[in-house]
C-alpha cells in the first residue's frame, strides 16, 4: 500500500492510493492532478550518503570510501512531489542524484545488521540534487551544496517495508524532460541498507521518522532552468521537480 | 530582573519566568534553579558554525592553504546538531566507554523568531528571538575535510538552555563574554566582540541558501582550543545576562536519560 500527506482544499491529509487516484482519510476520493503534494512523513533527522556508489563515486573522480560518508540535512531542504526547485544563475553544475530513502520505523540504538530490517518503516523517492559551483572542502559536502532550500525533492509515496520485495535489487533511474538520462539498481550500493543501520546506530540513537539518503549511481548530469526531472525507483514511485530560476524567488 | 522562556519536565507548553539574581520567578513564586527539571527552551533544528572566532581563525590560516583544503573557506563552514544530541541544563551528558575527553565547546545560540529567507544584514536581528547558552560537546578531531558525524552527533551531546532570554532584554551580545568552566575551575574565556563575522553578517549569509524557521537555532562559532572534559567533570558555561548552563560528563553505561548532577 503507498500512502501520502498532500494538502487539499484548506487542510492537510494522509491519503492512500486508490484506483482513482487518492482517498483522503476523511473519506474523499480525488484525482492526484488536485492536491499538493508534501514530503511522505513529517521527517526527523535526515541522513544523505556520499559516495555510496562505486561507478558514481568514479564518475566524480573519487574512490569509494572505506567507512560511510555520512552527512546531515535540514529540514528546509525539502519539498515535495510537483514542487520547483530554484537554480541560481551563473552556477555552472547543477545535477540531480536519484535515491532511495529509508524511513526508520522505532527508536534504534546498537542494532545489528541481522536486526536491521525491524526497524525500517518503509521507503520513498528523494532527489538529492548538487550544486557543484559550492563545494568546499570543509565537512564536504557543504551545507551551501546540499542543504539548500527546496533542493531536496522527497515522495510522492511512503510506501510500506513489506510492500517492497527487495530494497536491495530495485532499477533507479533519472528522466530529463522525458529522457533517460541516469540508471542504476540499488544493489549496486557499497554500503547496504542493514549496514548503514547497524552503522549510524552503533554510535547514536535513530528515532521514527528518521530518514537515509542512501546515495546515488553513475550518470548525474548538468539540468538548467525550465528541465522537468523525474527520478523514479522500480515499486517505490516516481518523482517530479522542476527547475527554475531566480526570477520566480525575486532574487 | 528580565523575562525569559523555558521549557520543563512535564508540560507541553513554554513558560515565562523571571531571572533575579538568585532565584527564579514563576507564577508568582521563588524557585531556585535546581527546583526545575529543564528541558532544552528551543525545539527546531541546531546549526553550528566554524571558523567564527578570531583566533581559531588564526590558527587555522595556515592550513587553509594546504591539502585537503587548499584553499580558505568562502562561505560560513555549518554542520547540524541532530535532535538525539539535544539535552538540558543540569542533566548528564553520556560519554562512550572509549573515548577518553571531549571537546567543551562553550557558545552563544542565536534563537531565531519568525521565518528567515534571505534576510538583510541591516534587518537581521528583526528575525532573532532572543539568545541561550549551548555546549557543543565535540569528540577532539583533528581533521575538518568531512563530516564530523561521529564526532558531534552523539546522544545527548549538545546541552542548550536553561532558558532564553528575549533580545528585548538585554543589550546587544556583541560585547558579552563567554566563560567556561570545568569543576567550579575558569578554563577559558571567549569574547563575542572577537566574532569574523557577527550576528547580522552570519544571518545574512547563512539565510541566503537556507531558511531558518522559528525556533531554530544558529550557533555563532565554535572557542579556540576548547577545553577537555571527562567522565565525572562537572562543566558549566555562563554568558553574560544569559545564565550559566551546567552539566555532569558520565560515563555512558552509568547514564540514565534526564539524570541529573547527582
Amino acid at each position: 500500500m503507498r500512502k501520502a500527506r498532500v494538502a487539499y482544499q484548506g487542510n492537510v491529509f494522509c491519503a492512500e492510493e486508490c484506483l482513482e487516484g487518492l482517498k483522503l482519510q476523511d473519506g474523499r476520493i480525488i484525482s492526484v492532478d488536485d492536491v499538493v503534494w508534501l514530503p511522505p512523513v513529517e521527517v526527523g533527522t535526515i541522513f544523505a550518503l556520499g559516495l555510496n556508489y562505486a561507478d558514481h563515486a568514479s564518475e566524480i573522480s573519487f574512490k569509494a570510501p572505506e567507512e560511510p560518508l555520512v552527512f546531515l540535512k535540514g529540514k528546509n531542504a525539502l519539498i515535495g512531489h510537483n514542487g520547483q526547485s530554484r537554480r541560481p544563475k551563473d552556477v555552472e553544475l547543477m545535477h540531480y542524484e536519484c535515491e532511495l530513502a529509508v524511513i526508520i520505523g522505532k527508536k534504534a540504538r546498537n542494532v545489528t545488521r541481522m536486526h536491521a530490517n525491524d526497524y525500517i518503516a518503509g521507503y520513498t523517492v528523494v532527489n538529492d540534487y548538487a550544486i557543484r559551483d559550492y563545494l568546499e572542502n570543509y565537512y564536504r559536502p557543504n551545507l551551501p551544496v546540499k542543504n539548500r532550500d527546496g533542493l531536496t525533492p522527497i515522495g510522492p509515496w511512503f510506501v510500506n517495508r513489506d510492500s517492497i520485495n527487495n530494497p536491495m535489487n530495485l532499477t533507479m533511474r533519472t528522466y530529463v524532460n522525458g529522457e533517460i538520462k541516469q540508471e542504476g539498481n540499488t544493489k549496486d550500493m557499497v554500503f547496504d541498507i542493514p549496514y548503514l543501520i547497524e552503522y549510524l546506530s552503533s554510535f547514536m540513537t535513530l528515532n521514527k521518522n528518521d530518514v537515509i539518503l542512501t546515495g546515488t549511481p553513475k550518470g548525474t548530469v548538468n539540468v538548467v532552468e525550465g528541465d522537468e526531472v523525474v527520478t523514479e525507483i522500480e515499486e517505490v514511485g516516481s518523482l517530479k521537480n522542476t527547475i527554475v530560476g531566480d526570477d520566480v524567488f525575486s532574487r | 530582573m528580565y523575562f525569559a522562556k523555558a521549557r520543563f519536565a512535564a508540560s507541553s507548553t513554554v513558560e515565562e519566568i523571571k531571572i533575579g539574581t538568585s532565584h527564579i520567578k514563576w507564577n508568582g513564586g521563588k524557585y531556585a534553579e535546581e527546583s526545575f527539571s529543564w528541558l532544552s527552551p528551543v525545539t527546531g533544528e541546531v546549526y553550528g558554525t566554524v571558523f567564527n572566532f578570531k583566533e581559531q581563525v588564526e590558527e587555522w590560516k595556515g592550513k587553509f592553504y594546504n591539502a585537503p583544503y587548499n584553499e580558505p573557506p568562502k562561505r560560513p563552514v555549518l554542520y547540524i546538531k541532530p535532535r538525539n544530541t539535544i539535552n538540558a541544563h543540569l542533566k548528564q551528558i553520556p560519554v562512550p566507554e572509549e573515548i577518553d575527553e571531549v571537546e567543551i565547546n562553550g557558545t552563544l545560540g542565536i534563537v531565531i523568531g519568525e521565518m528567515a529567507s534571505n534576510v538583510n544584514e541591516k534587518d537581521a536581528f528583526d528575525y532573532v528571538e532572543g539568545y541561550t547558552i549551548v555546549n557543543d560537546v565535540t569528540i577532539p578531531h583533528t581533521s575538518v575535510h568531512r563530516p564530523a558525524i561521529k564526532n558531534k552527533a552523539r546522544d545527548g551531546f549538545c546541552p542548550i538552555g536553561p532558558w532564553v532570554v528575549k533580545k528585548e532584554e538585554i543589550p546587544d551580545p556583541g560585547q558579552f563574554m563567554i566563560w567556561t568552566f570545568k569543576n567550579d575551575e575558569l578554563v577559558q574565556v571567549q569574547q563575542m566582540s572577537d566574532l569574523v563575522k557577527p550576528i547580522p553578517k552570519l544571518l545574512a549569509e547563512v539565510t541566503e541558501f537556507m531558511t531558518l524557521s522559528k525556533g531554530d537555532v544558529l550557533l555563532v562559532g565554535l572557542p579556540h582550543n576548547p577545553p577537555l572534559a571527562t567522565a565525572g567533570d562537572k562543566v558549566r558555561i555562563e554568558i553574560d545576562y544569559l545564565g550559566s548552563l551546567e552539566n555532569k560528563i558520565v560515563d555512558e553505561k552509568a547514564y540514565l536519560p534526564g539524570g541529573t548532577l547527582g
